[in-house]
């Protein structure tokens, strides 16, 4: 048995695979960070930090005229979210039923994902977390209405290219920004979108609902943006009664900026 | 010709099969040069013979480390069973059994018989595109 402690869990083989099944299918839908930047791992439960190759040096070593330094690391963040689920309705599962009602895992998942991606996105302070959005000094770019989405998009991509950021670009849109590139088109009548994706940006527009003030222009190429993950997303066990079982939706990580002039934000003003 | 052990028409092999070929066929050559040296230097009356042929028996150890790496990187099958029992510890036949046990790197099943993790890992999408 290992920390997820799910052997002992009271849920049948098909129920588990049930639940499994539905959390990969929202979290692949949800996670945006893991569709942009690099991904480095999975390294298990054991791994504890990432290796900055920096040295904070001490004011003064142990005895005189002997220098020394403490090596700097990055120690992953553990998430954990819980859900509870109904014992019976999982039993269904293994009497045939083809439509158990997971709403909690759609939850979790949600939740667990949203948490990831505002740290990659904004970071998360108290987990030693700096977003990409938070580290770029790039000035926003500002669009105003959704015809200006190809010529913010445009500006922004300069700015990147000015500071040596090669593509291939990737627009990872929040929300309402998704919403306004999906449902608006050209003056000829092309889905705004598609044209975004195909002339202007040359890559693809991602769904990212953990951002909440725009889009980001990011570069893709690689070794800019790094997410290392030591146990990556499970499914664990909590405790159960008579009725309902809690279960718990967990990951290991931390995400380095490594070049942060290599995202934009666009707000949408 | 570049083999004759093709099990297969050439024509309906892809090209990543056809490799993959190459590089086993290669791989058995190594470990075959590093038996046949290993034979000769044990046998070999002169000492700097015998040094030159331990030499080339120790090359081929390279050579074919190289290829199993390559291997490993190209093949799901060569990473799966590498990742399991190279540089493992404690009898060789039961370290399958140690893995699931542990749930080591995360990946092996529990007890359970489900995955521990969900195996989400990296989502990038790859683009040509140098904008």
């Amino acid at each position: 048995m290992d920390l997820l402690k799910r052997s002992i869990a009271p849920i049948l083989p098909d129920a588990w695979k049930a639940i499994d099944a539905e959390a990969k299918r929202v979290l692949q839908l949800n996670l945006a960070g893991r569709k942009v930047v690099d991904f480095k791992g999975p390294f298990g439960w054991k791994f504890a930090a990432v290796n900055t190759g920096r040295l904070a040096m001490l004011p003064s070593g142990p005895i005189a005229d002997v220098a020394s330094g403490v090596r700097t690391v990055q120690p992953v963040v553990e998430m954990r979210t819980p859900f509870v689920l109904d014992i019976m309705e999982l039993d269904t599962v293994a009497r045939g039923a083809d439509d158990p009602k997971l709403d909690p895992v759609i939850r979790a998942a949600e939740r667990i994902a949203r948490a990831e991606d505002t740290a990659i996105f904004y970071g998360y302070e108290a987990g030693g977390i700096q977003g990409l959005v938070s580290a770029s000094p790039h000035a926003a770019v500002v669009v105003g209405a959704a015809a200006d989405w190809p010529r913010g998009i445009v500006r922004a991509k300069e700015a990147l290219r000015s500071a040596g950021v090669g593509g291939p670009y990737a627009l990872a849109c929040g929300r309402k920004a998704y919403d306004e590139l999906a449902s608006e088109s050209e003056d000829g009548g092309y889905p705004l979108r598609k044209h975004i994706e195909r002339n202007v940006l040359e890559g693809p527009i991602i769904w990212a609902p953990a951002v909440v003030d725009g889009a980001v222009l990011l570069s893709t190429r690689g070794g800019d943006f790094e997410l290392t993950v030591g146990q990556d997303l499970s499914i664990g066990y909590a405790f159960h009664d008579r009725t309902a079982v809690e279960l718990y939706l967990t990951e290991t990580f931390t995400f380095r900026v490594l070049e942060p002039t290599a995202a934009l934000l666009i707000k949408r003003s | 010709m570049g083999s004759e052990n093709l099990h297969e028409a050439a024509e309906a092999l892809s090209s990543e099969t056809k490799d993959t070929h190459r590089a086993i066929t290669s791989l058995v050559e190594e470990l075959e040069a590093i038996d046949w040296y290993n034979q000769r230097a044990e046998a070999c009356t002169d000492a700097d013979l015998r040094a030159i042929l331990v030499h080339n028996r120790d090359e081929e150890g390279e050579h074919a480390m190289m290829m199993l790496e390559w291997l490993r990187r190209k093949n799901p099958l060569f990473e799966a069973t590498v990742r399991t029992y190279l540089q493992s510890t404690g009898p060789i036949t039961e370290v399958e059994k140690q893995m699931k046990a542990e749930g080591e790197g995360g990946e092996a099943p529990d007890a359970s018989g489900s995955p521990p993790s969900l195996g989400i890992g990296s989502l990038k999408i790859e683009t040509s595109s140098k904008g």
